[in-house]
Parts: structure tokens; sequence; C-alpha cells
């Protein structure tokens, strides 16, 4: 039963949150308070206008009763009260006449256009705006201004106008508005709803879509109008945020895939060792030796977790702490010496060759270590070749920019392999013999990204050359 | 990273400290107090932030092992707070978190060494007997001008190096390496060590290139003398001392 009204309820209540929703958006809001404003406006622009015409009309009809009065009184200078009288009479026949009226002193109507006036009006001299009755009718049932004078013996005169056209005038006026406001607030509602639902519609789309890409659809993309209006602008930004974790989840992937690819065998071979030295060991040296073989194998793959871990950072944040200016020229020259005495071992004369304002903001650290890396590699791939020469390590300022070359006269990496080898873990075929997790090139390449760098294999005919390119300071720039 | 070695380093004694080791793992705290002990040492064990915070505060030890990641109050909050308390006990931190960011985060609330996880105890040793020495040297003592190894002298001021009144050539960072370990005479230093005072970088340097440096400093202040100042100390790392004559 009471699952049953619930349901019966469910369908106005959905519209009814529907309705909520509506009048929660921007755009309603937003609508509504242009509203507000623009009727207040209208209201006060069009009250203006009709006090001002009602000021007129009404000065006027002043100035109006105000001449034939003075024209009365050189009348009744003239002719005395019959004069007056009968020019009365003769103005108050006149269509489109102002109003006249002329008392006993006690009141009674001796001749004029005005039938009635309210009890009382008469006993107070002056100006009034009071209700009238038209002559031959005894209901108060018009409006006029009047003045009112006592004459000597005690007659009274009545001059006024009617003030119905004023009155009509207020009336128009009043109405105008009233129809306009109606319209005003029509209008607005009507549009601020086809805005505010046109806007929800998007933004629910929106919603929509976001809600399928948390639910795991990570190939979603928000639609784009093309209007490049704001919500385009929104939905373009948060795309590229949305490809942009794509990016990341897909490295992520591609780390975890090479974990358990690559570091399995390691680790194999690890616990093959543990597992010969239990069965087999006959001594204490033996077992002493095995395990500092265990030892050696868990130091390499702690450096391999170390190298995914930072390459991991590196292309998570931005790494604003570790930036500082430094002169890259001074870290060329310090991991080249660093490196020389292992060079020179091998063989490989190290030469290394600086020019040029070499500031950079960035990380000395990181690019020590990716200077080290490339060296590292250097000496490594070039001592399969130590007759065709050395290796050559340069820093030199371009425009804008700092080049770094670490350059070997080694096999080369053919061209068509370039640019698989700055992936994680990728070895070409013929170096995986040598030590090494090939997780060295990709750390040089997060850490050039991280300077906003570019990072070039070339060919150096023999060898490989790595070019690093990164901005610099503008030459003289403070720190 | 080094190799596996026993805990204590043969032939090497030095001065016992008292140390406090706060770790919450507490398998690897009593891995790490006995091989402390077999140093011949004397560690204080405290398994969170806020016990290890108060012994800090009132044992006088000469230095302190901190764990980045401490329950009731993390290893980065507790250093700060009793550098607040002008507490000066040199503090390594040990911590799983081995990134450059980490690192300076960690010294710069006030740890004067940093350590990441996993680490051979070979390295945590050295570093740890290193920065209780330069606790027990009292503060505001001038670096000296002048070391003097047995028969082998480097003069700071002149960079001179001589064995036995013998001049020696030596490279700029050839000196700055002699100048490192004769500063740490008689006490092991690590490849990072040098690798971090001498370079100044603190990357992992992969191959031997330390070895190499190393190995051409010998060449030229040990090689045609008798008796041998710097010594390799297997797993662990470098040690100038003229006392004895051993093999390299």
């Amino acid at each position: 039963m009471r699952d049953g009204s619930r349901r019966l309820h469910a369908a106005p209540r959905r519209d009814r949150v529907k309705l909520q929703n509506l009048f929660r958006t921007t755009a309603f809001k937003l609508s509504f308070a242009y509203l507000l404003i623009f009727t207040t406006f209208a209201f006060l622009a069009l009250g203006y206008v009709a006090w001002n015409a009602t000021r007129v009309l009404d000065d006027q009809m002043v100035s109006t009763i105000e001449a034939e009065i003075n024209g009365l009184s050189d009348q009744y200078k003239a002719g005395g009260l019959r004069r007056l009288i009968s020019v009365v009479e003769r103005r108050a026949g006149e269509p489109g006449s102002s109003l006249y009226l002329v008392t006993t002193p006690a009141g009674e109507h001796v001749t004029g256009n005005v039938g009635a006036l309210p009890a009382g009006l008469l006993a107070e001299p002056g100006q009034t705006e009071a209700a009238y009755a038209r002559g031959g009718s005894s209901s108060l049932d018009h409006r006029a201004i009047m003045r009112i004078f006592t004459l000597p013996g005690g007659f009274r005169l009545v001059v006024g106008r009617d003030v119905e056209e004023r009155d009509r005038l207020r009336s128009i006026i009043g109405g105008t508005f009233g129809t306009s406001l109606l319209l005003v607030i029509l209008l607005g509602v009507v549009g601020g709803w086809f805005v505010a639902s046109r806007v929800l519609k998007r933004v629910d789309a929106m919603t929509e879509t976001t809600r399928r890409i948390m639910a795991g659809d990570l190939g979603g993309r928000l639609a784009v109008a093309g209007n490049g209006d704001e919500l385009d602008r929104l939905a373009r930004n948060l795309n590229e945020m949305l490809e942009r974790i794509g990016e990341l989840m897909h490295g992520l992937r591609e780390v975890s895939d090479n974990i358990a690819h690559d570091l399995k065998t390691p680790l194999t071979r690890l616990r093959n060792r543990a597992e010969e030295a239990v069965r087999s060991a006959g001594s204490v040296a033996d077992l002493r030796l095995a395990m500092e073989g265990v030892i050696e194998d868990s130091d390499g793959l702690i450096r391999v977790f170390n190298a995914l871990l930072m390459i991991a950072r590196l292309e998570g944040v931005s790494a604003g702490e570790l930036m500082a200016e430094f002169d890259v020229g001074a870290t060329a020259r310090e991991v080249g010496e660093l490196y020389e005495a292992v060079a020179a071992d091998e063989g490989l004369p190290l030469q290394i060759a600086t020019t040029g304002d070499l500031r950079l903001f960035g990380s000395r650290e990181l690019i020590g270590q990716a200077l080290a890396n490339l060296i590292d590699n250097a000496v490594k791939y070039g001592s399969a070749n130590r007759d065709a020469g050395g290796i050559r390590v340069a820093a030199e300022r371009l425009e804008g920019a700092i080049r770094l070359v670490v350059a070997d006269r080694g096999p080369g990496i053919p061209e068509a392999a370039r640019g698989r080898v700055l992936d994680r873990f990728v070895r070409l075929e013929d170096a995986r013999s040598r030590p090494g997790f090939g997780l060295g090139l990709s750390l040089v390449a997060a850490i050039v990204r991280l300077h906003q760098g570019t990072l070039l294999l070339e060919d150096n005919a023999p060898g490989l050359a790595v070019v690093v390119t990164l901005p610099a300071l503008a030459v003289g720039e403070p720190a | 990273m080094g190799y596996a070695s026993p805990p204590s380093i043969d032939g090497v004694t030095s001065a016992p400290m008292r140390l406090l080791i706060i770790e919450d793992d507490r398998e690897a705290a009593s891995y790490l107090a006995k091989a402390f002990r077999e140093a011949g040492h004397v560690p204080d064990l405290a398994h969170d932030g806020l016990d290890g915070y108060a012994l800090a505060r009132e044992g006088d030890y000469d230095m302190l092992i901190v764990d980045r990641m401490l329950p009731k109050l993390d290893g980065l909050s507790l250093i700060r707070s009793l550098r607040e308390q002008a507490v000066a006990t040199p503090v390594l931190i040990l911590s799983a978190l081995g990134q450059v960011d980490d690192r300076v985060k960690g010294l710069r609330a006030g740890g004067d060494d940093y350590l990441p996880k996993p680490y051979a105890f070979s390295e945590l040793l050295a570093r740890a007997e290193i920065l209780a020495r330069r606790r027990a040297a009292p503060a505001g003592t001038a670096e000296a001008t002048a070391y003097r190894v047995g028969d082998l002298e480097l003069d700071r001021l002149s960079h001179r190096v001589t064995r036995a009144g013998h001049e020696i050539a030596l490279q700029p960072r050839e000196f700055r390496l002699l100048e490192y370990l004769m500063r740490h005479a008689g006490q092991v230093v690590t490849r990072t060590m040098l690798l971090e005072h001498v370079w100044d970088y603190h990357f992992d340097p992969q191959t031997n290139v330390i070895d190499v440096h190393v190995s051409r400093l010998r060449a030229k202040i040990d090689k045609d003398f008798d008796r041998p100042v710097l010594h390799t100390v297997r797993g662990a790392g470098y040690l100038l001392r003229a006392d004895e004559a051993r093999g390299a």
C-alpha cells in the first residue's frame, strides 16, 4: 500500500524536482533578477511621466480658471451682479465651457452649469478639488478643480474645470503600465525559462557524460556545441583534462603491466638464488656468498622501483618546489667530470664543452640526474666501439633555449626504433644482455618534460646523439 | 646501496652513542636496535610519534632516527616541534618516500640527513655516526684549517697536500674528496655520502663512478707509501685512518 502510493506520487514529484532544478539554474535566477530590475525601472519611468503630465494639465486648468475669473471680475466691476449673472449664463451654455455657478448668500442656485456641490463647500472660499453634479442633476459624480468667491452682498461665484480628461489620461497611463508590466513579466519568464532550460539541458548532458565517465567509460567526451561560449570552453577544458587523465591512466596501466612483466624476471632470479642456497650451500661461506647475491639482486629491484616511482611522480605533478635558477653549464661540467673517470677506464675520452649564458630555471638535481643517465648510457654503449671515438657532452646557448648534447660513437639507435626507446622498459634486443633496466632514457624524458623541454635522438654518424633543448632564462633576467 | 655486511664494520670503533629510534614497525625497529647494539651503541626505541617526542625532549641523546610516517604524530611534525622547543639533537629521517622533493621537505622541517628506505644498515650506521660526532663537537667551533692523518696532511687554506713531507698534486675535485675523507677520518664514509658532499648530488649513480674517483685518489696518496691510509670497507664504503697497516 505504502509502496503503491509512493509509486503514484513518483511521477509528479519528478516533475516538481525538474521544475525546482530549473528554478535553481543560474540562467533562471539571472533572468529573474533582470526582470525585477527592468520592472522597477519601467515603473519609475512611467510614474514620472504620469506625474508630470497630470501636473501640466492641473497647471493649465488653474491658469484657465484664473483667466475666467479675471474676465468675470472685469464684467462685475463694469455691470455689477446682474451683468455677471448674464455673462455666466451665456458662457455656461457654450460647448466645452468651464464650470460656473452663482448662488445666493443662502446657497440657492441662481445660474450656472453646476447642478449641486457637496454641502458646506461654498462656505470655504478659495481653490479646491471636489465632486460636483452636472447642471440638472443632483448626484455628485464628477470632479473638478474649483475656485470659490464671496461677492459683496453674500453672493457666491464658483468657477471651475472638469478634471475628467486628466483622470482619463491617468487611467490610460496606468492601464498602459499594467499591460506592459504583464508583457514584460510574461516575456521575462518565458525567455528565462527558454534560456535556463537550454542551459540546463546542456549542463544535464554534461553531468550525464561525466557520470558515465566516472562509472568507467573513460573514452567518453563532453559534447562541444561549437559556438565558443563559456559552456563550450568548459567542455573543451574538461575534455582536455579527461585526455590528460586518460594518458596518465594509460601510463599507470603500462607501468603496472611492465612491472608485472619485467620485474618478475629478476624476482624469479632472486628467489631461485635463495632457494638454491638453502638447498645446496655447503658452508657458511657459500651461504654468505649467496646472501650477498640476493642483496645485490634486491638492490637492483629497488633501483628499478625508485626509477619507476620517480617517473610516475615527475609525470604526475609539477615540481615547482624544486625549481630554482642554476647554471646548467656547471652541472654539465660536474656530472661530466663525475663520469670522466669511469669513461676513461673504459677507454673512452670524455669531452665537455659549455658556452654562453647557461642559466636555467629548473631543478639542478634532476637535470644532473638526467645528464648522469645519458652519460652512463653513452659509456655503456660507446664502449662497444671505442676505436670510433669518445663521448661528447656539450651545453650551448641558443635563442631563448639551452641545448644539451650527449653523444657517443656506439652502435646508435636505428631511426625506426628511436621513438620506442623513450618508453619505459624498452631496451633494444642487442642491449638485453647489458645491465640496466631500460628506465634511464624514460626518466630523462620525464625530467625534460617537467622542464617543458624537448628530447631528440639523433644520428651521430656513427653513434647516438641525445639532444635536450630546455627553455632558458632570458639574458640578464634576474632569478 | 651497499652489499651484505655484518652490523658492525670490521676494525672500526667509534665512541658509543646514545640514540633514539622512532619507528612504528616493531620488527624493523628491533632489527635496527640490535644492529646498533652490535655496533657498540646504545639505542632506545619509541613506536609512535608522541612517545618519541616525549623521549626525545627528555632524554639526552646523541642523535635521533625518525621514521617519516608515524602514528599519532608524523615524523616531520615531530621534528618541527622539537626544533621549536630548541632541541638541537641531530635527526636522521628514514622514509619510504625517497623522492627529491621529499628530501627537501625533510631537511626543511629540521632534519639533518635523509635516508630513503630501503637502505643498507652500513649506510645508516655511517651516517648516524657522522651526525652524532657533529653533535659532539662543541657548537661554534670553527672548522679546522688543516687536517692531519698520520703523515698525510691537508691544508685547506693553501690547498696543499703532503704525505711524509712530499707534496702531492691533486685535481680540485680530488682535493675536495680527500678533504671530506680527512674531516671524517676514522669514520666510515659511504659512496652516496661522497656523492652528496663532494659533488652535491643525491641521485643514485648506478655505476661505480665514485669508486673510480677514490681509486684515482688512492693512487696518488697511497701508492708510493708502505702504510695505506685510505681503506675500503667491504660492503660499506671508505675509511681514512693511519693507525695500522692494512691491505687496501
